[in-house]
């Protein structure tokens, strides 16, 4: 298969403060991968240096098999569709389509055809007459993205593309987006903040952090199989549980962890540890569960928050001798809990994280083959 | 408001209490609109008096309006007709327009878009020559022009303007281009565009408004000008309205005054027509739209 993108090495530096300190990357023909990372980690800078808005202080960019590090935005078959639409409000729908056909030079006849044959795609139809000051905000970025697809970019680039939208039209656009790119099957770059756009679009899920790659892989992987505390803490809502605990033994399929509330053992190959090091348990709040009247526990503790949200209901559980703040337990919508109860909670043992003082993971899940995430879920 | 109390009986009163709000506020915006402008009617009304009149009272109706200050004041005390003059001043004004548009639209780009090496401290010195006393420019300018051969023709009147002269203009146009969004320009820049393309088919259009009211201010400021024309223009011919308005207040002893309130009138026309066929555009920006909000 043939790369799309190509990242070698890049790095760029504003004023000399270094914002993308060496990425590489590669993204095969007709993949959609997703950059997230919490704000400020230069998701958009590395967008920027792919669209050639900006270019790079060191490293390459290819795209196509070409080396386009500093060749001009519209000479890299990329086109971008921004968070803030963009559009130009003095061009009615149709011209705003139309623009980059009409600035190459393309006969009238042939650009009428695509422009209306886009339209169609995105149903702006109806719409092409209008100014986008006419527009709704989910109309408007339908026409945003009408504007890049007429194109036929080899890439599309996505910056946080929905995050202007209310709750209800970003799951409708968010929906488009997915059959939109099944359709076309064109590569993307998708930038976003949102956890269920990066788990549910993306082949390939990049996790950024202050300009580095901390891990790439399909949604699941980095969910199940997360390469360090950093991606453990960014994916999934609500975030990992993380416990401080000691290493009390490990042996070829289980690790016995010392907690304030006694030994835990849990099956993970791979381990290397010395007795008494200090390491990160991981829980995800819906790994753990509340442990029926008589029915044993892994942990105990008492219950200081419950939210409802109507389908499902999370629990704060403050557990005793421990540290930590407390855990997050993920529960059915119509479970009965409240406040101050003493409850014992049991883990999904085979489900559980561990992460070493540099916050890497420490080995591996019983029975994880290496391709437990297949991406489409 | 008022309404929630109207179904009391005895608050009957503040149903009218919005009309009565309404009728004071207009009375007052009406007298106080129509003593600054007064002035203006008196001129218009003066066009139509004749010249005794024009002294006698203040009233701005003329009591035997009569055409004469009209046909008189457009014949003028010269061999040119009045015609003459206006389009003189037009040969001008037009001209000193478009150099003054297109040159403050293209440096103010510069300045708001580009990382020109000391962009700060040419701005700086833009700023200042805002500052600077137009006064204090006349002798040094003039001499040069003398150099140049350009004495008596309308070129020193507007050439200068080709070089962005006006830091008033560049700075409000520098203002209208930093309130818009970046992400439209780079959004044209992955169309395809050249910065040149970016400058007239995005950026242009979507300033229209700031555009309008530099061309509206130039033109009107300039149909005003009196002292340029003054000291660059010599022959007759050659002048615009300003200066043919105030030669026929020199050359008789008994100023026909109501020639020259209707001439006047005449030559304020073109700017109360530009300026109120205008304000539309200054109403409503037209970059709502662009992004979201
Ligand atoms: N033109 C610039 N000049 C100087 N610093 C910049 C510039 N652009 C970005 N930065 C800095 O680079 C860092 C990364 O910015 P970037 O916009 O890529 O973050 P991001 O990951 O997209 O964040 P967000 O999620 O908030 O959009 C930030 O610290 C920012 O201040
Ligand atoms: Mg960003």
């Amino acid at each position: 298969m043939t790369n799309s993108v190509k990242l070698t090495d890049v790095k760029k530096s504003f004023n000399g403060h270094e914002v993308i300190k060496g990425v590489s990357l590669e993204v095969k023909k007709g993949e959609l991968v997703v950059f997230v990372g919490p704000s400020g980690c230069g998701k958009s800078t590395l967008l920027r240096l792919i669209a050639g808005l900006d270019t790079p202080t060191s490293g390459e960019i290819h795209i196509s098999n070409k080396d386009v590090t500093y060749a001009h935005p519209s000479k890299r078959g990329v086109a971008m569709v921004f968070q803030s639409y963009a559009l130009y409000p003095h061009m009615t729908v149709a011209d705003n389509i139309a623009f980059a056909l009409k600035i190459q030079g393309l006969p009238r006849a042939e650009v009428d055809a695509k422009v209306a044959e886009v339209a169609e795609i995105l149903q702006l139809t109806p719409l092409l007459k209008r100014r986008p000051k006419a527009l709704s905000g989910g109309q408007r970025q339908r026409v945003a993205i009408g504007r890049a697809i007429v194109r036929q970019p080899d890439v599309f680039l996505f910056d946080e593309p929905l995050s202007n939208l209310d709750a209800s039209l970003r799951g409708q656009m968010r929906v488009e987006i997915a059959r939109l790119h099944a359709k076309l099957g064109a590569t993307s770059v998708y930038v976003t903040h949102d956890q269920v756009e990066a788990m549910t679009l993306a082949d390939k899920i990049v996790v950024l952090n202050a300009g580095h790659i901390e891990q790439v892989g399909s949604p699941m992987e980095l969910y199940r199989r997360p390469a360090n505390l950093f991606v453990a803490r960014f994916i999934g809502s609500p975030n990992m549980n993380i416990l401080s605990v000691k290493v009390a033994g490990a042996a070829a399929t289980t690790v016995t962890l010392e907690t304030p509330q006694g030994l835990l053992e849990i099956p993970r190959t791979g381990v290397v540890a010395t007795n008494g090091d200090t390491v990160s348990l991981g829980l995800r709040p819906e790994n753990l569960h509340v442990a029926a009247d008589g029915e044993a526990s892994h942990l105990k503790g008492h219950v200081v928050l419950i939210e409802r949200l109507g389908g499902e209901t999370f629990a704060y559980v403050a557990l005793k001798d421990f540290g930590n703040d407390p855990v997050i337990i993920k529960l059915s919508g119509e479970a009965d809990l409240h406040n101050h109860q003493e409850v014992g909670l049991r883990v999904d043992l085979d489900r559980a994280h561990l992460f070493d003082a540099q916050g890497l993971a420490l080995g591996q899940p019983l029975g994880a083959a290496p391709d437990v995430g297949a991406g489409h879920v | 408001m008022a309404s929630t109390t109207s179904h009391a009986p005895d608050a009957g009163w503040r149903k009218h209490l919005p009309v009565l709000n309404a009728l004071l506020r207009y009375g007052i915006l009406i007298i106080i609109g129509f003593l600054m402008l007064y002035p203006l009617f008196w001129m218009i009304g003066g066009s139509f008096k004749n010249n005794h009149e024009i002294f006698s009272s203040i009233g701005f109706i003329p009591k035997e309006p009569t055409l004469d200050g009209v046909i008189n004041g457009w014949k003028t005390s010269t061999e040119y007709t009045f015609a003459t003059y206006l389009i003189n001043t037009f040969k001008i004004v037009i001209p000193k327009v478009i150099v003054t548009v297109i040159s403050s639209v293209i440096v103010a780009y510069g300045f708001a878009r580009f990382a020109i090496p000391g962009r700060k401290y040419l701005f700086a010195l833009l700023m200042a020559t805002v500052l600077l006393p137009k006064s204090v420019l006349l002798i040094p300018q003039y001499l040069m022009f003398r150099e140049f051969g350009w004495l008596d023709t309308y070129l020193p009147l507007y050439i200068p303007q080709a070089f962005a002269v006006e830091g008033f203009f560049v700075f409000m146009i520098i203002q209208f281009m930093r309130s818009l969004p970046l992400e439209m320009e780079e959004a044209a820049v992955m169309d395809g565009c050249n910065s040149f393309q970016v400058l007239t088919l995005i950026v242009a259009p979507v300033i229209l408004p700031a555009i309008i009211a530099v061309a509206l201010f130039q033109f009107m400021w300039s149909m005003n000008d009196f002292l340029q024309p003054l000291i660059y223009l010599s022959s007759v011919e050659k002048y615009p309205v300003a200066l043919a308005l105030k030669m026929s207040i020199d050359v008789t002893e008994a100023t026909s005054w109501n020639e020259i309130l209707a001439m006047s009138t005449i030559a304020i026309a073109p700017s109360l027509i530009l300026f109120f066929a205008a304000q539309k555009y200054f109403v409503d920006g037209i970059t709502s739209g662009a992004v979201k909000g």
